[in-house]
């Protein structure tokens, strides 16, 4: 395999200085982006504990079968990541461009899925500010559920719709040709935040969808 | 100090103002020098305005009465001047002009990690910047810069949205300087560049940056709540629904007291670096002054609770709150020894940095000793939502951050900007400030044990002459910031050429000329020696 | 070389579907307290397996494993200094400060 010429930036001294600032600069992002969603989960740990039934009672109206086929998907789509950097990494092109093709796939069924799921909540009253029809003795904290449901899965789509459009510049940029087994750390970071996104997802399905689920 | 003689041949010659001229390559500039000047022409703007409304505070607070300004205006006046000073003036102020300028100079790299996340930093600083400016120019905000709920969510009629707006927008500003310190720091040391080779400074700007990374996304999510709150008329911290306003205030303070290290932490990393200069001696504990910045990183993001000490909180958490308060004072204690130890038996030269340095080390143990008093349950009670603590926090952002903001730009600016500033002036200015700042806040403490309480526009008689003479100290502490921006605008064009190293300091940045070159250094260099290898009797530490 | 790295991301994914399988398994049984304990221990074990494997950080340098832990453990700061206050409002009627 041919070894091609890396283009450092200016700042660096070489590929190796230039491919770790990239690593660590990814991983800090990461770390933010925990504390980010962890303000949600504090406030959601807090309430949960208040009001537990509340929240037990809210949550059964998630619905368990299209939660667990997201969380699927999802897992899916970072498996396909992964699979795009190694590509990258061993110089498989075609490897790389259909994986990165199918991340952004499996993503876009994710949020297909979800905006499924918050029509549902739409049409049954659960979307408090615009649309809640809720009542009875628990109907504040059930309330308090599903404005918290609402927010953690919108930012987390958030997050997924950037990853999509994010992964889709690195396929346009795949395909011309940008990447090589030396230098393709935007695949790389690319892949450290798709996995993230997953990493969110896979402790909000517990969360939100499956407390309560023994209960009456 | 070089004479004029040695830097005549040096101009002209290109270097990072002179080698390309325009808006465009100011506004596009990936150096991270030009990035640090357009955070300092920012930074005095927010100063200034944020000082405007101070200047109003101070003249309604002359006569007990409350007839300058009705008290809805008085509330979106002192909760602007806080949100712009904090979240526009101090949080930014050393690390986004002073780190940004002199930290790749003094790791000997050629720029930041990032330099165009760099730009990008200062670019959601006037964003968030517009966004605040449009609330202020739209009516103004009254909640008080801690928005607290639900006045902030359900009952305030004012432009709380495009506050919290400009407040989220600017918390990325912070985040991605932040981010680029640590990347810089931890990748691009120049050879020979060991962690205990590094000037203090750069310590004091890794503890901010790791504040930074781990207390503003919390902020940033804990607006963005409040913003739904307003929007949907909903509340997560409703107690209607059973929501909690007491979990709000978690939120703000788990990033707000961490943010108060954010705003020290440089100004300490000032000191330690104009401290040994200017008692010709090394520092005294090198590794104790740098552990200590990290130490009070972390020990910051432990303490939020004494905060809420009266607003409802468990007991029990507040005091173990309250005990970790107390912990967290003691790495700050050990700073302030060693720049005293560092100074006993020094040479001393009374320079304006110096005169900053040592008016900070004074007023921050005053504004620090009277943080322990708040710590404590029982005092807190008495003075807690006074002016006790409107004086303790004056003493440890004006006292403390903005001296040595203003010592750090003095030190630098020959760096900065090629020229000397006029010494004579700068120490009256230096005296200036410091008389006025005393002043005006000493009088604070005293009011505040008395009983006058916070955020009020009218006060019982018998405060008024302590409030005139706080705001008479005001005037002639506004009188000593005018000053260095008159005399530091001058000396660009009138100022003496500074040549390399004017102060015969240690440290990569005074190794090369003054203004450096686009890339800072010809040859990268090679690191050695020990940092502050001054001549002092001080034997030398690790 | 190339086969057996795609080989090991097959089975971290079979893993996890598994895992998911698992959790929402035993949402349906009723262990008490216990519920929780096993709900975010299988979640974070997922999270370790993504971590670990998918992101790499098993080929990264000590100080990635540190700011991997490190976004972590300050969440948990926040999460348990803020449940002390929630969960001992209600103790002993002692009217606080």
């Amino acid at each position: 395999m041919a070894e091609h010429a890396v283009a450092v930036a200016h700042q660096f001294d070489d590929a190796e200085q230039q491919r770790g600032a990239a690593e660590l600069g990814m991983w800090i992002f990461l770390a933010t982006e925990v504390m980010f969603f962890g303000g949600m989960f504090t406030a959601f740990t807090a309430y949960r504990w208040l009001y537990p039934a509340g929240f037990a009672h809210a949550s059964r109206h998630l619905d368990v079968l299209l939660g667990g086929v997201n969380t699927v998907v999802l897992i899916g789509s970072s498996l396909t990541m992964v699979l795009a950097v190694h590509g990258a990494r061993v110089g498989h092109r075609r490897m790389l461009l259909v994986c990165l093709g199918l991340t952004m796939l499996l993503g876009s069924v994710f949020l297909g899925i979800k905006a499924i799921e918050w029509t549902h909540k739409w049409e049954d009253g659960l979307v408090p500010g615009l649309r809640f029809t809720l009542t009875g003795a628990d109907a504040g904290p059930e309330e308090l559920f599903f404005l918290l449901y609402f927010a953690m899965t919108g930012v987390h789509a958030l997050h997924l719709v950037i990853g999509i459009c994010v992964v889709g510049v690195i396929l346009a940029l795949a395909w011309r040709g940008h990447y090589t087994p030396e230098y393709h750390n935007p695949v790389e970071v690319t892949g450290l935040y798709w996995h993230f996104v997953d990493i969110v997802w896979i402790f909000l399905l517990p969360m939100l969808y499956l407390i309560g689920r023994h209960g009456p | 100090m070089t004479t004029a003689a040695a830097v005549v041949a040096e101009e002209p010659r290109l270097h990072y103002l002179n080698e390309s001229y325009g808006v465009r390559s100011w506004l596009l500039t990936t150096d991270h020098k030009r990035v640090g000047l357009l955070y300092l022409i920012s930074l005095t703007g927010a100063f200034f305005v944020g000082g405007f409304f101070a200047v109003m505070l101070r003249l309604e607070l002359l006569t007990p009465a409350g007839d300058l300004l009705q008290a809805e205006t008085y509330n979106k006046f002192f909760t602007m001047h806080g949100v712009i000073m904090v979240f526009f003036f101090l949080v930014p102020s050393i690390p986004a002009v002073l780190g940004n300028f002199v930290l790749p100079l003094m790791i000997g790299a050629r720029d930041v990690a990032f330099p165009r996340l760099n730009l990008l930093s200062w670019y959601l600083y006037v964003l968030g910047a517009s966004f605040t400016t449009y609330a202020v120019v739209t009516g103004g905000v009254d909640t008080g810069w801690t928005f607290y709920t639900p006045y902030s969510t359900m009952s305030s009629t004012t432009q709380v949205m495009p506050t919290a707006i400009g407040i989220f927008i600017v918390g990325f500003s912070s985040i991605l300087t932040g981010l680029n310190f640590v990347v810089t720091i931890h990748r691009m040391r120049a050879p020979g560049l060991t962690w205990f080779r590094l000037p203090l400074f750069v310590w004091s700007l890794y503890g901010t940056s790791l504040i930074q990374i781990l207390a503003t996304p919390v902020l940033a999510i804990t607006v963005m709540l409040l913003g739904l709150e307003r929007l949907l008329h909903v509340g997560i911290f409703d107690p209607a629904l059973g929501g909690d306003p007491v979990l709000f205030q978690h939120l703000f303070w788990f990033y707000s007291h961490p943010a108060v290290y954010i705003m020290i932490l440089p100004g300490m990393g000032v000191i330690s670096e104009v401290v040994p200069c200017f008692a010709r001696k090394r520092i005294f504990g090198y590794r104790y002054v740098a552990f200590s910045s990290i130490a009070i990183a972390v020990f910051g993001f432990l303490v939020w609770g004494h905060h809420l000490f009266v607003a409802g909180q468990s007991v029990y958490a507040a005091m173990v709150f309250s005990l970790l308060s107390y912990l967290v004072a003691i790495p700050s204690a050990v700073k302030v020894f060693n720049w005293t130890a560092t100074l006993h038996k020094g040479t001393i030269e009374f320079r304006t940095p110096l005169l900053y340095a040592l008016g900070f080390i004074g007023l921050f143990t005053i504004g620090g000793l009277t943080g322990l008093f708040l710590a404590s349950l029982g005092m807190d009670v008495h003075v807690t939502d006074t002016y006790f603590v409107i004086a303790h926090f004056h003493y440890i952002m004006v006292g403390g951050m903005v001296m040595a903001y203003m010592g750090g730009v003095h030190y630098w600016w020959p760096k900065i900007s090629g020229r000397m500033y006029p010494e004579g002036w700068g120490r009256l200015a230096a005296l200036i400030i410091f008389i006025g700042f005393n002043l005006t806040f000493f009088p604070q403490f005293i009011l505040g044990y008395l009983g006058m309480p916070r955020r009020y526009h009218a006060y019982p008689d018998e405060f008024q002459v302590l409030n005139v003479m706080s705001t008479a100290g005001a005037s002639i502490l506004g009188v000593g910031y005018l000053l260095p921006m008159i005399y530091l605008l001058w000396s660009l064009r009138y100022g003496e050429p500074a040549g390399n190293n004017p102060w015969d300091a240690t440290g990569l940045e005074w190794q090369t000329p003054s203004p450096p070159p686009r890339d800072n250094f010809e040859v990268t260099p090679v690191v050695t020696g020990e940092p502050y290898a001054y001549p002092g009797r001080e034997p030398a530490h690790g | 070389m190339a086969h057996s790295g795609v080989r090991l991301y097959v089975a971290v994914f079979a893993a996890l579907v598994f895992l998911t399988l698992v959790t929402v398994g035993v949402s349906y049984v009723d262990l008490g307290p216990l519920s929780v304990v096993v709900a975010l221990t299988i979640a974070f074990t997922k999270a370790l397996l993504v971590v670990v494997f998918f992101m790499h950080l098993r080929e990264s340098s000590g100080l990635i494993w540190v700011v991997a832990g490190g976004g972590f453990f300050w969440l948990a700061i926040l999460i348990a200094l803020t449940m002390s206050d929630v969960m001992t409002r209600g103790w002993l009627p002692v009217s606080g400060p």
